[in-house]
């Protein structure tokens, strides 16, 4: 997994509520046996018109082009629905690093972390702050310190990390290897059963 | 204090609660399909690892897989690819498959319940959020990504952190013509598609206990759709009437002791829930929904809410683009608007009670000419029930095809699909955008919501065809 600590970048505002994750990556597109290459198909329906790459919905946030980073900032409860953690991988395939919201949905959230994507949530009025800013402000998202900062105008949020996922995230480790070297315990616990 | 129900099962599951971390969670069942196992197989081999207890996984083809000619090959490339993928995985790695062609096969929420792999107490998970079906017999049961898939793979553990308790209690009776389906449909409306969100759900209460496994199965089923991690019914004399005799369920002796250890599975009167909602079966209709999200539901009667209704400007143009997208207009009723598809099947609706509930309502009538069907049975073991009981031709004689085991057209993933702009009464459980196809609109009720839809073409109270 790829680690995170901080970063700065501008961000694309998805004024939206209740994104689905039908809307992130719709069910075609999940016949895939691999990882890789689901970015070009990220919010696809509501990207392009008739599933037609060539014609663009202009009034869709990824294809306006004052907006562009490494940010997504999104309405409340987003990545509710389905498990699919295709959804997570579109994100990160398209390029995101961080996504922000006033509420995420369980699964998702944890498929984000799982896959160095930090989920990061912050207050209703905070998510409006950040709304109203332009698309050539930036946002600052630091990690180690757990907070997020509107840049143009210094306001900042803490945020909530439990402190074994953000080691995981600041140092690329991933659960598996954890549960690997847990083998003894895991062993010892099934005996009791 | 006592303890919750949830509580009771989780606090054997955990092996080690990591220090300001998650739990280790052990899980005692895996269920695995063809969609979201593919890249935690291949995770597991890039890392040079075993699956830990292949023995305790079961699975499946079911989402992306045809729902007429079962017996050829797959026509789709890709979807014959993903298919053929879980057949070789399995094999590799020696997990039992149900696959296609396979007298067990079927949606895995179907399967594991009706084979009595499923039972009470037990932790179970799938690369599936509808996994919550499973707390229908009082299990620790929730969906997970494939990444947490490949976790339960190398370790038969999962790291979760542990959820907050709610407890949702349905008393009194039901009204003529209301469903499980409508309770769950209720309950969403009530609270949204968000109000559960972090909360481990129990359902109790008079109405829960009057509930057949099937309708339990229901509830549990959509627990995800108000952002539950997961749903469960603590069991009682029906949840083990249902097991006892199953394929997999506990013989002889073992059976009297697990039916013992199931007794005790119950919240202690003293147990405290974070939050407790109380709602009376009596209130609740027929319901369907009307928006892209499974919140945005109301009583068949009903009509829809005014934009000005909503407080603030995001959720104000957050309904006006779900009206736009189902072509509906603020403040309209339901009632009489003609549909073009029927779509009986899924996780949450697709067992033998719900083939009979429509056929009660069918028999001896015929379908309405205008509407396309898709009426698909969970399991290729509902299918045969289906036959046994001579519901079949019920369904014939209606002019209705009943198709072959499969999610079918919940999931807008396989062939079944609904045409952009149409509208499909549906028995699964989500009406998001493009979620049964690309621009299907979908508008999700009950077995007879469906079933009356079925012949008249249009949305119908079922009690003005029951009375």
């Amino acid at each position: 997994m790829q680690s995170l600590q901080k970063i700065t970048s501008k961000f694309i505002p998805l004024r939206i509520e209740n994104v689905d994750t039908d809307q992130i990556i719709p069910a075609r597109f999940l016949k895939a046996t691999t990882k890789d290459g689901f970015g070009k198909n990220l919010f696809r329906d509501w990207r392009y018109e008739n599933d037609d790459e060539t014609k663009p919905k202009a009034d869709f946030v990824l294809n306006q082009k004052q907006y562009s980073g490494e940010i997504l900032v999104a309405a409340k409860n987003f990545g509710c629905g389905s498990s699919r953690e295709h959804a997570a991988w579109s994100i990160q395939d398209y390029g995101f690093k961080v996504v922000v919201s006033s509420f995420f949905a369980d699964i998702f959230k944890n498929n984000a972390l799982n896959n160095g994507v930090l989920p990061v949530t912050v207050s209703d009025a905070f998510l409006q702050q950040i709304f109203a800013q332009g698309a050539d402000d930036t946002l600052s998202v630091d990690l180690e310190a757990q907070t997020i900062t509107i840049d143009a105008t210094g306001a900042q949020e803490k945020f909530d990390i439990n402190s074994y996922k953000k080691t995981c995230m600041l140092n690329g480790y991933d659960d598996i290897d954890y549960l690997l070297n847990m083998k003894p315990e895991i062993e010892a616990y099934e005996k009791t059963i | 204090m006592g303890k919750t129900l949830f509580e009771k099962i989780w606090d054997k599951h955990v092996v080690k609660q990591i220090e300001d971390g998650p739990s280790v969670v052990y899980i005692d069942k895996h269920f695995i399909h063809e969609v979201t196992s593919p890249q935690a197989f291949s995770g597991i081999e890039k890392r040079g690892a075993q699956i830990f207890r292949p023995q305790q996984i079961v699975a499946t083809a079911d989402h992306n897989v045809p729902t007429m000619n079962q017996e050829l090959p797959i026509k789709d490339a890709l979807s014959k690819f993903q298919v053929d993928t879980l057949i070789e995985n399995c094999k590799k790695h020696g997990v039992e498959l149900y696959g296609l062609g396979h007298k067990y096969q079927g949606i895995v929420h179907v399967i594991g319940p009706e084979l009595g792999i499923t039972q009470p107490g037990m932790t179970i998970v799938c690369g599936d959020s509808h996994t919550s079906t499973h707390g229908a017999f009082g299990s620790i049961s929730f969906g997970i990504g494939t990444s947490e898939v490949e976790m339960v793979f190398a370790s038969q553990c999962i790291m979760q952190s542990k959820p907050k308790v709610m407890r949702i209690n349905i008393d009194g009776e039901l009204k003529n013509g209301v469903v499980s389906k409508d309770i769950i449909l209720y309950i969403i409306a009530q609270i949204s598609a968000s109000g559960a969100t972090g909360y481990f759900v129990e359902y109790a209460g008079s109405a829960i206990r009057a509930l057949s496994m099937e309708a339990r199965m229901t509830i549990c089923n959509m627990s995800i759709e108000m952002g539950a991690r997961g749903g469960m019914i603590a069991p009682d004399q029906t949840t083990f009437d249902y097991i006892k005799g199953r394929l997999f369920a506990p013989q002889g002796a073992d059976w009297d002791k697990k039916l013992a250890a199931w007794a005790a599975l119950y919240t202690d009167a003293d147990a405290k829930f974070d939050v407790e909602i109380n709602i009376k079966a009596e209130d609740i209709d027929p319901m369907i929904t009307y928006g892209t999200n499974p919140g945005m539901g109301l009583s068949v009667r009903g009509t829809l809410p005014t934009v000005e209704s909503f407080a603030d400007a995001t959720e104000k143009q957050n309904y006006e683009k779900a009206l736009a997208y189902m072509g509906l207009t603020a403040g309209q009723s339901l009632l009489g608007m003609p549909v073009q598809n029927v779509f009986i099947g899924s996780c949450t609706n697709s067992r033998i009670e719900d083939f009979r509930l429509v056929a009660s309502i069918i028999k001896g009538k015929q379908k309405d000419p205008n509407i396309k069907t898709l009426i698909v049975p969970g399991s290729q073991e509902v299918a045969k029930q289906i036959k046994a009981e001579g519901l079949d031709k019920i369904f014939a004689d209606a002019g209705v095809e009943i198709r072959q085991a499969g999610c079918s057209a919940c999931l807008g993933m396989n062939e079944d699909k609904i045409l952009a702009g149409e509208y499909c009464i549906s028995t699964s459980n989500r009406n998001f955008e493009g979620r049964q196809g690309a621009g299907a609109r979908t508008l999700l009720a009950s077995p007879l919501t469906a079933a009356a839809a079925l012949l008249t073409g249009k949305i119908t109270d079922i009690r003005d065809i029951l009375n």
